[in-house]
């Protein structure tokens, strides 16, 4: 019997959780979806469709999902984690085999409604499945180098999986995410310094053997680096993106140019502007108060589920909202790294702004479990 | 599941200093992020700012080629030729009124378009360049060109535009391109930046719009240097499109030019088909239109006179107009009966002009009747009597199954626009779509494919190209794409009995050349060529008037479908003459022009015809329009 459970007398029950929600959290997600969908009208040339529109939809039903998951107490959610992580790595055998190819990558099921991209729930499985095998592992055990090798597999099933559809972004997210819950686990220091050195001897074969049959990453993944490292050596294809994107964005000055006044038209050949490129637009028409601004919003919300965190004293919920919040924290971290031009273009969302169902529908279900975990702490 | 009890204080402890070492980190990450929007907004704001001002770098897509489209013996159907155009920038223009005055003093202006383009100016955003003159010569473009200094704004551009050589023979197959609209870019979700091009040719119908993304090809870029007033003052990089694919179709030019010229005058529809193969070899349907008219923007006069043309030219008769097959539709009938053992060949139906079902009277299309008739004299003199008796012997399922063995009811997969699937019913269609039981009577008018059955004429000639060949075969248009040879129409074996089938052919055979066939009038003498066939006439409306006492609009619809020739099929054709009145008499002859045409590919002798035909016939081959084909340079050879 957990600690959690000789406690739950003093969790609050029936509508009195509702009280007890992290409403901070909630409101900081609210607006930072309200920017998104100021910023979608203004993509679109002043318009609800075809994207404010549905977005502000998916937001409400995103929502009621999250209010309803925080209903449910966490410690259902904890002794559903491996069979919501099993689900979700099985999804993603089900694209593998079965996906709709779009854009050379098969990375959705189509469910009629809405286009379900499974290597989106399993940054949040497999959060969950960590912080429930950290729960359940011995303190003492947790640097066997045994019980490090099985949470190493639980991250390189999906992350393989994801790769090879290819979605090199999400690999990334997950790799990131799945050590982070790992290092707060309390996994020796050593690991971690033998997993740096490693990433350096990995980094050096990608480029060693580019070019030979033993090449690891896709064409376009190597041009997307190459571009990266010298946006001038693909001065047509993404070099111009990041050259428009940091035209645009450093044009924005103090305050900007104003709503609406943004010359993203200009960024017309993005073909990502209501999605991996929104930040931009946000950037140009609100200048760095602006930029800044939503960037404060997001470490509002990653500070909240930290102090969150640090006051429940159950390990998985604590595990689990730290978890979350790294991933959160990672996305928009890597898309603002990505359109600043300090990071390749990887193809990560900034979250609950970009345009796209999955991943905000994802993100509200994840912070759904982070509100459970807030609302059920032991007392 | 927990094995002991943990020591919750020291996990807590680890997971806090833990937690805030990751809180620092992505503190620090946060303010990396700061400090950069910080270095890039504030610091450089200015030089970033004068960037986007003048955006020194522009980068153009360039259209590729959109892929050619030949006939099966490599003549080119749609080609692209260079068009010459001016396009004005409004931000660059300045004062727009001022420069169109200079520019039209370089180039004729016509003042519709002229109203139409400064319409658009004011719609678009002002960066977004607006076509001022299409179509221009070479020598126009180049006063614009030389004089570009004074005219800001104005760029000439040389594109591409689609030509079609053979103006109305292939409306309909090929279809046409057009500038893409708003609505077409509201209606497809295609993230391709090409559609954004403002006058980018996309295809609006047939081949054109449903082989698009083969056609299309893929947008190549160059980056080039433009001044603050957006001129191009050099290329500084280039990367090649792709060139759209090359497709070929079955479709033989010069017997798809007859087709079109010999049904000219009427609201016709014909398609020849090769029994074998299923290749298409002609898809007629008239009257037709000019295709090219689309590709500029048709005018508003000759779109109305297109639309309200009671002849419809828009529609592809050929395989979206369905008729009912009427009595074409008797070989399916007799087929399932003959399958069923309802009847033998031998055994006679006595018709003496009527039967009555029910309360129901059911006529025979000859009053007088045909008195006792087997299976076939009944398909050679069509008698209805007889198959109202089949009818009633195997019931409407048996027949619905064998005629969708026949693909009747089938939407084949072809690349033209609005293919239609017809209907090929059955009891339970009627009880899901019109909510009621069906009733003998509805078996009886089916088994002479009246009433519901509704056919194409494409149904109908691979309806006839399987009865030909015994296979189920599959109507082709593309033949290759690319060069690579698309798969072949050829089908399985039918499993029918053989003998079945050779009855309905025999009959078919003796419907136009035995004595009392429908179609004798329209028979071919030379052996080698001999055409089976089968005639049909579809009511259009219920009086029993004769076709010559009333409007146009309710004359019965001729239709004839054959094959030929009788001893080694390759052909089948369908015709059908909107409101032409007997198939006997408006259809028979045309698809014996067109079977003649196609086994002869060209004018057939004048000895294939009887022998008191021949000087009707001659008259009528001096007088057809046809195309000329030699006329037609090497060039469009592909």
């Amino acid at each position: 019997m957990s600690y959690l459970e000789h406690n739950i007398k003093s969790v609050p029950t029936g509508f009195r959780k509702i009280l007890h929600l992290n409403w901070a959290i909630i409101l900081l997600l609210a607006a930072v979806s309200g920017v998104g969908f100021l910023m979608l009208y203004s993509v679109a040339g002043g318009s609800l469709q075809p994207w404010a529109e549905p977005q502000m939809k998916r937001f409400a039903v995103g929502m009621v999902i999250m209010l309803s998951i925080a209903m449910v107490p966490i410690w259902f959610w904890r002794n559903v984690s491996a069979v919501a992580y099993l689900m979700s790595v099985a999804l993603l055998l089900v694209v593998e085999f079965f996906g709709t190819a779009g854009m050379g990558a098969q990375r959705w099921i189509d469910l009629g409604f809405m286009r379900l991209q499974p290597s989106e729930v399993t940054k949040i499985t497999l959060v969950m499945v960590l912080a429930a095998y950290y729960d359940w592992l011995d303190l003492d055990k947790k640097s066997h180098p045994l019980w490090v090798i099985v949470p190493l597999i639980m991250i390189a099933i999906p992350t393989m999986l994801v790769l090879r559809q290819p979605d090199l972004g999400t690999a990334i997210l997950l790799v990131a995410g799945g050590g982070t819950i790992m290092f707060l686990a309390g996994v020796s220091w050593y690991y971690f310094g033998a997993v740096i050195a490693a990433v350096v001897g990995i980094v050096t074969a990608i480029f060693q053997f580019r070019g030979t049959e033993w090449q690891i990453l896709k064409d376009y993944q190597y041009r997307r680096i190459d571009t990266f490292l010298d946006p001038s050596s693909d001065p047509l294809g993404a070099g111009y993106h990041i050259t428009q994107s940091k035209i645009a964005l450093g044009s924005g000055g103090w305050t900007g140019r104003g709503f609406m006044q943004g010359t993203q038209a200009r960024l017309n050949f993005l073909p990502e502007k209501h999605t991996d490129f929104i930040f931009v637009t946000l950037a140009e028409e609100f200048g760095f108060v602006g930029a800044a601004s939503l960037l404060a919003l997001y470490a509002l919300i990653i500070a909240f589920c930290i102090i969150s965190a640090f006051r429940n004293k159950d390990r998985y919920a604590a595990l689990l909202t730290l978890g979350i919040a790294t991933t959160f924290f990672l996305f928009f971290v890597v898309n603002m790294a990505m359109v600043m031009g300090l990071a390749p273009v990887v193809g990560v969302p900034l979250p609950l702004v970009s345009y796209g169902g999955s991943a905000m529908l994802v993100l509200l279900v994840a912070f759904g479990l982070m509100q459970s975990a807030h609302v059920h702490r032991p007392r | 599941m927990k094995h002991q009890f943990k020591d919750t204080a020291k996990s807590h402890r680890l997971l806090t200093r833990r937690g805030m070492f990751l809180g620092s980190v992505q503190l620090g990450l946060v303010g990396v992020l700061v400090s950069r929007m910080r270095s890039m907004q504030v610091e450089q704001a200015d030089q970033f700012r004068l960037l986007a001002d003048e955006n020194r770098i522009n980068v153009r897509l360039i259209p590729p080629a959109r892929g050619l489209i030949y006939d099966r013996n490599g003549l080119a159907l749609a080609k692209n030729r260079p068009a010459y155009r001016i396009s004005i920038v409004r931000e660059d223009a300045g004062d727009i009124e001022e420069v169109i005055a200079k520019v039209a003093a370089l180039v004729p202006l016509d003042p519709k378009d002229l109203a139409r383009a400064l319409k658009e100016i004011k719609r678009r955003s002002p960066f977004v360049p607006v076509t001022l003159a299409n179509n221009l010569t070479w020598e126009q473009l180049s006063k614009v060109a030389v004089n570009a200094p004074a005219l800001p704004g104005i760029t000439p551009e040389v594109g591409l535009t689609r030509e079609y050589p053979l103006f109305g023979d292939y409306a309909h197959i090929i279809g046409y391109v057009g500038p893409v609209s708003d609505y077409d870019l509201s209606k497809i979700n295609d993230p391709d930046p090409l559609l954004q091009i403002p006058k980018f040719q996309i295809g609006k119908s047939g081949a054109e719009a449903k082989l698009e993304k083969t056609l299309r090809g893929k947008a190549g870029a160059k980056r080039i240097e433009v001044n603050s007033i957006g001129r191009i003052m050099r290329e500084l990089g280039r990367q090649e499109g792709e060139t759209g694919a090359n497709i070929q179709l079955t479709i033989n030019s010069q017997l798809q030019n007859y087709v079109q010229a010999r049904l000219a005058n009427e609201s016709a529809a014909a398609v020849v088909i090769d029994v074998k193969n299923g290749d298409l070899l002609a898809v007629g349907s008239t009257p037709s239109f000019d295709p090219n008219k689309f590709v500029t923007g048709i005018s508003y006069a000759d779109y109305n006179e297109l639309l309200e043309n009671k002849y419809r030219p828009l529609a592809n008769k050929s395989v979206q107009g369905t008729y009912p097959p009427a009595s074409t539709f008797k070989t399916m009938t007799a087929l399932a009966a003959l399958n069923e053992g309802a009847i033998d060949t031998k055994e006679t139906v006595r018709c003496k002009g009527f039967v009555e079902v029910g309360a129901r009277k059911f006529h025979c299309w000859k009053k007088s009747g045909h008195g006792n008739v087997n299976l076939h004299n009944s398909l050679k003199q069509s008698c209805d009597v007889y198959y109202y008796e089949l009818a009633q012997r195997t019931g409407i399922e048996k027949i619905s199954e064998m005629a969708k063995k026949f693909g009747l009811g089938t939407k084949y997969p072809i690349p033209m626009s609005a293919v239609a699937r017809g209907l090929m019913p059955n009891k339970a269609w009627k009880l899901k779509n019109r909510g009621k039981e069906w009733v003998v009577g509805d078996t009886l008018n089916a088994s002479i494919g009246q009433g519901f059955v509704h056919a194409s004429p494409l149904q109908m000639a691979v309806m006839t190209a399987r009865i030909a060949s015994g296979h189920s075969v599959t109507p082709r248009l593309v033949k290759s794409i690319n060069g690579i040879e698309q798969p072949s129409g050829a089908g399985e074996k039918l499993d029918i009995n053989e003998n079945h089938l050779r009855m309905v052919r025999k009959a078919m055979y003796g419907v136009v050349n035995e004595s009392g066939g429908t179609a004798r009038r329209s028979r071919i003498v030379a052996d080698e060529y001999r055409m089976a066939g089968k005639t049909g006439t579809a009511q259009v409306s219920n009086s029993r008037v004769k076709n010559r006492d009333v409007v146009w609009e309710k004359r019965d619809h001729a239709i004839f479908v054959c094959f030929a020739p009788y001893d080694n099929p390759k052909i089948a054709v369908a015709v059908v003459v909107e409101h032409g009145g007997g198939g006997s008499k408006a259809a028979a002859p045309v698809a014996r022009d067109i079977v003649l045409q196609a086994l002869f590919e060209g004018t057939p002798p004048l000895s294939a015809y009887p022998k008191s035909d021949r000087p009707r016939i001659r008259r009528a081959q001096e007088n057809l329009p046809l195309r000329d084909f030699s006329a037609l340079t090497n060039s469009d050879k592909a």
